[in-house]
């Protein structure tokens, strides 16, 4: 794996003006993420970690720091269509079809017919999907939905994967089954992974690098390197070093937090 | 189809108390009517008669109730009265006769599905325009909501005249009442539907570097779609009342507005309330074809109906 980093942040800071006053979302948020890493963002609600998501994202401009992605500005990356972008909830237009909601950034981005049909069925088979081209949305389970959104990101073959707690709304066993799958898309694609979530297990999971953040003002309190080898079954979370990253990252959380 | 039990109970509970009230409504002249051909009534004089309510003479005198439900000119006609008048000018008629309901019907519908047609065209522009710019969501919006605090009875009739003033008569000037009317739940309605889409949606179209128009083409306009119809059936129906509104204080010789007033100006209630009833019907009608419509676009969208 090359080690040159694709996302720099340094002494990021993001400030919003709310009638309450100032709002710190980001504080001094340094971070490089190197290509093919799978960084997940871990911490309390108001932490910055969607904020910080959707600054490399380029849909949040940050109010001082320096933040690059491919060494061009998130806003340049954004317009390179150089990520794609999952949310917390599927978004699936409802009038269209699996495939023809997978079709949608193709369409944007004015691929070919040819191209678009051949990219829908190679994402769909990521995802194990296939078979569902012609549902509608409302046909398919939540998890099935989520999937369907992950193909969409996938489709136009960004480097970079943004994640912005994709199965948060998912109950366990299907959050168990999606993460698995998951890891064995990101070992197939080699895509550079940012992914959002508050859940301990998930976080330790799935991640080469785990990024704890606390809250008020938002910052990184924690960077872990995880050590666990990268071929990882559903067993490992039983493993001595699995728990022991776990108990760091939940003490890097409670010392983020402010209890007083 | 599950709606039909409880719409059925409304329109008898309706036609029940329409059938109640006849009597006394028509009483009195049911009344002046008899003695004038023989008939002993109590009391014996039309001014002692009006001293009493319709229930008390009709208590009073019951052999006139079956003639207060076949009255030539009655207050109130009677439902069978309105049905049978329906009917014959309805089907009764050759649909090219001066007499005939088809052929009023059709002078009104034409410049209400006009006048719908230019309306929603109207609105959808306006809309499209003020989700799209700052300056005529500050502008128009304003101008569109006083637009529709005019009353139209006041301003039909100004309109029909400096449309006739320069020139344009027949089905345009009414046409063009129709769409002041209509193009207002249009606006209102597709302003919301086109702004509907959530923040979320918004970003990930950013996300694909999105422009305006392919927004819009691929998720705003589709989004506003069942907007759209709910707007079209509140325009159709405000479209045809625009129409015989248009009608009513202008003098036109045709209409179901016209007939209303003719029946009016003439003594013959019957007549008007045929066409009232028409009126309702042909706007029923109207709203019924663009649900199916709805129901069959949103079908075809994969949108599960509500």
């Amino acid at each position: 794996m090359t080690r040159d980093p694709v996302i720099k942040a340094k002494e990021l800071h993001l400030t919003f003006k709310t009638n309450d006053g100032p709002v710190h979302a980001l504080q001094a948020v340094s971070l490089e993420i190197n290509k093919g890493d799978f960084v997940s963002f871990i911490g309390p609600s108001g932490c910055g970690k969607t904020t910080f998501l959707r600054c490399i994202a380029g849909l949040e401009t940050p109010t001082s720091g320096e933040i690059s992605v491919n060494d061009l500005t998130p806003d340049e990356a954004r317009r390179a269509r150089a990520y794609g972008y999952v949310f917390q909830a599927a978004g699936l237009y409802p009038w269209r079809t699996i495939e023809s909601n997978i079709r949608l950034p193709l369409e944007i981005m004015g691929f070919s017919k040819s191209e678009m049909s051949e990219r829908v069925v190679r994402v769909l088979e990521l995802v194990d999907l296939t078979g569902f081209e012609k549902k509608f949305p409302w046909q398919l389970s939540g998890g099935m939905q989520q999937r369907a959104s992950i193909a969409r990101a996938l489709a136009f073959d960004a480097d970079i994967l943004l994640m912005d707690e994709p199965f948060g709304a998912l109950d366990e066993i299907v959050r168990d089954h999606l993460n698995e799958q998951l890891l064995q898309l990101w070992a197939e694609t080699q895509k550079t992974i940012g992914f959002v979530t508050h859940s301990i297990p998930e976080a330790v999971y799935l991640s080469t690098k785990i990024v704890v953040m606390s809250p008020r003002p938002g910052r990184i309190s924690d960077v872990i390197e995880s050590t666990l080898p990268k071929e990882r079954s559903l067993d490992i979370r039983d493993s001595p070093e699995f728990i022991k990253i776990a108990q760091r990252v939940r003490d890097g959380l409670r010392a983020g937090h402010a209890y007083e | 189809m599950k709606s039909i039990l409880p719409v059925l109970t409304v329109v008898v509970a309706v036609v029940l108390i329409w059938v109640v009230a006849v009597v006394p409504m028509n009483v009195h002249l049911s009344a002046d009517q008899a003695q004038r051909n023989g008939a002993n009534i109590i009391p014996d004089t039309s001014i002692a008669r009006k001293e009493l309510s319709g229930f008390v003479l009709a208590l009073k005198n019951p052999h006139l109730i079956p003639l207060t439900y076949v009255g030539k000119r009655p207050n109130l006609p009677s439902p069978h009265q309105v049905g049978v008048e329906m009917f014959d000018t309805i089907f009764g008629k050759k649909i090219n006769s001066k007499r005939s309901l088809v052929y009023h019907g059709w002078v009104t519908l034409a410049p209400t599905l006009l006048g719908f047609a230019i309306g929603t065209f109207l609105g959808l522009m306006l809309a499209v325009g003020i989700v799209f710019s700052r300056v005529m969501d500050k502008s128009i919006m304003p101008w569109a909501i006083v637009s529709q605090t005019i009353p139209i009875l006041a301003l039909a009739p100004m309109i029909i005249v400096v449309l006739g003033a320069v020139g344009v008569h027949g089905v345009l000037p009414k046409s063009v009442i129709a769409a002041y009317l209509s193009f207002f739940p249009v606006v209102v309605g597709m302003v919301k539907g086109l702004r509907s889409p959530d923040q979320m949606q918004l970003d990930l179209l950013r996300t694909y570097r999105t422009s305006n128009t392919q927004g819009f083409w691929k998720l705003r306009l589709p989004s506003s779609t069942p907007y759209l119809f709910a707007s079209c059936k509140i325009g159709i129906s405000a479209s045809l009342v625009g129409t015989i509104v248009a009608e009513l204080p202008t003098g036109a010789k045709a209409g179901f507005g016209a007939r209303m007033l003719v029946g009016d100006q003439y003594g013959q209630p019957i007549l008007s309330w045929a066409a009232l009833f028409s009126a309702a019907l042909t706007a029923a009608a109207l709203v019924g074809i663009i649900s199916l419509i709805e129901r069959s676009t949103l079908r075809k969208m994969g949108i599960k109906p509500a």
